[in-house]
């Protein structure tokens, strides 16, 4: 043992030093990222929201996949009705009125901030729309797997 | 390769190889930049907006690649001591701050039209705004210590500690549900057409050389900085010597 630490050079020393302190800085940074790992989340998905509803009327961000064939104009023209779903069976039917994004369409990544009713439908408030890097997004990934894979096609190829 | 931290050697190396990095990095980028502007189609969704990719991307990539540099310098520095990682990290902050704010102005860009929004606090847009005050406070620490002769091993340990942040910004939009996409490009797999992703590769490339060759060119500067000053240094005390030992004398 003895031999050992006076057989260390110095720039071995340093080195174990270095070494310790990088694995104590990762350690750090995954316990936080750890620990962050729900208040960090910049939407709910329909299922976390439905498990654990807020508060009716507190202001969240709903997160998902418009339902293909939800989408509808209201009677009065400007509110649009559609329903989110997520990875799971659950749904959340939504409603706002206002400026559509562009690229909100059916089928697509949609982020909504508003408040949960007491209905249980989410009145949104403003629309985002979430591009994703093959159409469906990612929090999605089961349902990419037996959607079509020709959705995933027409989106990531040019169709002119 | 230990041969290549000592200034001397370096110098004779970096003297060619600055300007060939510098070269074939602003033809390949320019062409990149021009495929993916004039040849490569629009996008179904997003429109013409897809082709900001060229420049978002590889700015993007380049701005944690060079943390990551900044990292391995600061740990060489502290294990070796070797002088040129000191310089080699000073070098790299400028430029990788910049292409840091490039990711995330021209990220704000392409969200208007694509998202609705300029700005959220989601996870990877978050971590990559921490990403440009890390450079800051790493540029600013590195030149006061650099400036009134401090040990140049505090930005050191700083640019250690800040490295945690690069796996964040990387692992950002896997941990949490956020708006900016998920990484399209994942190991053996890619959700990025061939016409998108090929001059996309081209871009990283080519933006790569050219930030090497930024980073040789500056740390030559930053070597001629320290020769001028020490040089000037020594001068004063040759003046200084005789003066005194005159004053000594009398």
């Amino acid at each position: 043992m003895t031999e050992i630490s006076t057989g260390l050079r110095a720039k071995h020393q340093r080195m174990v030093l270095v070494v310790i302190a990088i694995v104590a800085v990762i350690a750090a940074g995954l316990l936080a990222a750890y620990a962050l790992r729900n208040q960090a989340n910049f939407f709910y998905l329909p299922e976390q929201m439905s498990a654990n509803p807020p508060e009716t009327g507190k202001a969240v961000r709903l997160g998902g996949m418009v339902q293909p064939g939800s989408l509808q104009t209201l009677d009065d023209g400007i509110t649009v009705a559609f329903v989110v779903t997520g990875n799971e069976a659950a749904t959340i039917p939504v409603r706002y009125s206002g400026i559509l994004p562009d690229l909100f369409v059916e089928g697509s990544g949609v982020v909504a901030d508003g408040s949960l009713q007491e209905n249980g439908t989410f009145l949104a408030t403003n629309l985002l729309a979430k591009h994703d890097e093959n159409y469906v997004p990612r929090e999605l990934e089961g349902l990419e797997q037996h959607k079509s894979p020709e959705q995933s096609y027409t989106t990531t190829m040019y169709t002119d | 390769m230990h041969g290549y931290a000592n200034p001397t050697r370096f110098l004779s190396l970096a003297r060619w190889l600055a300007p060939a990095l510098l070269l074939s990095g602003i033809v390949l980028s320019a062409g990149a930049v021009a495929w993916g502007l004039l040849v490569v189609p629009a996008d179904r969704l997003m429109g013409e907006t897809v082709r900001i990719l060229y420049i978002h991307v590889p700015s993007a990539w380049l701005g944690m690649g060079g943390w990551t540099g900044i990292a391995l310098s600061s740990a060489a520095l502290l294990i070796w001591k070797h002088p040129l990682a000191a310089i080699g990290a000073r070098a790299v902050a400028v430029p990788g701050m910049v292409f840091t704010a490039i990711c995330l102005a021209t990220g704000s860009i392409w969200g208007r039209p694509t998202w609705g929004t300029w700005w959220v606090w989601d996870g990877r847009l978050t971590s990559m705004l921490v990403l440009l005050f890390l450079y800051a406070g790493y540029i600013a620490l590195a030149q006061a210590s650099a400036r009134d002769g401090g040990s140049s091993k505090i930005p050191a340990i700083f640019g250690l500690v800040g490295a945690i942040n690069i796996p964040i910004i990387n692992r950002s939009v896997v941990w949490w549900n956020s708006l900016h996409q998920p990484p399209s490009i994942t190991v053996g797999k890619s959700a990025i057409a061939g016409e998108f992703l090929v001059p996309l590769l081209v871009a990283v490339l080519g933006f790569s050389l050219l930030f090497g060759g930024i980073v040789l060119m500056r740390m030559r500067a930053l070597i001629a900085e320290m020769q001028v000053e020490a040089r000037l240094r020594r001068r004063a005390l040759e003046d200084d010597v005789p003066a005194s030992a005159s004053m000594g004398a009398s």
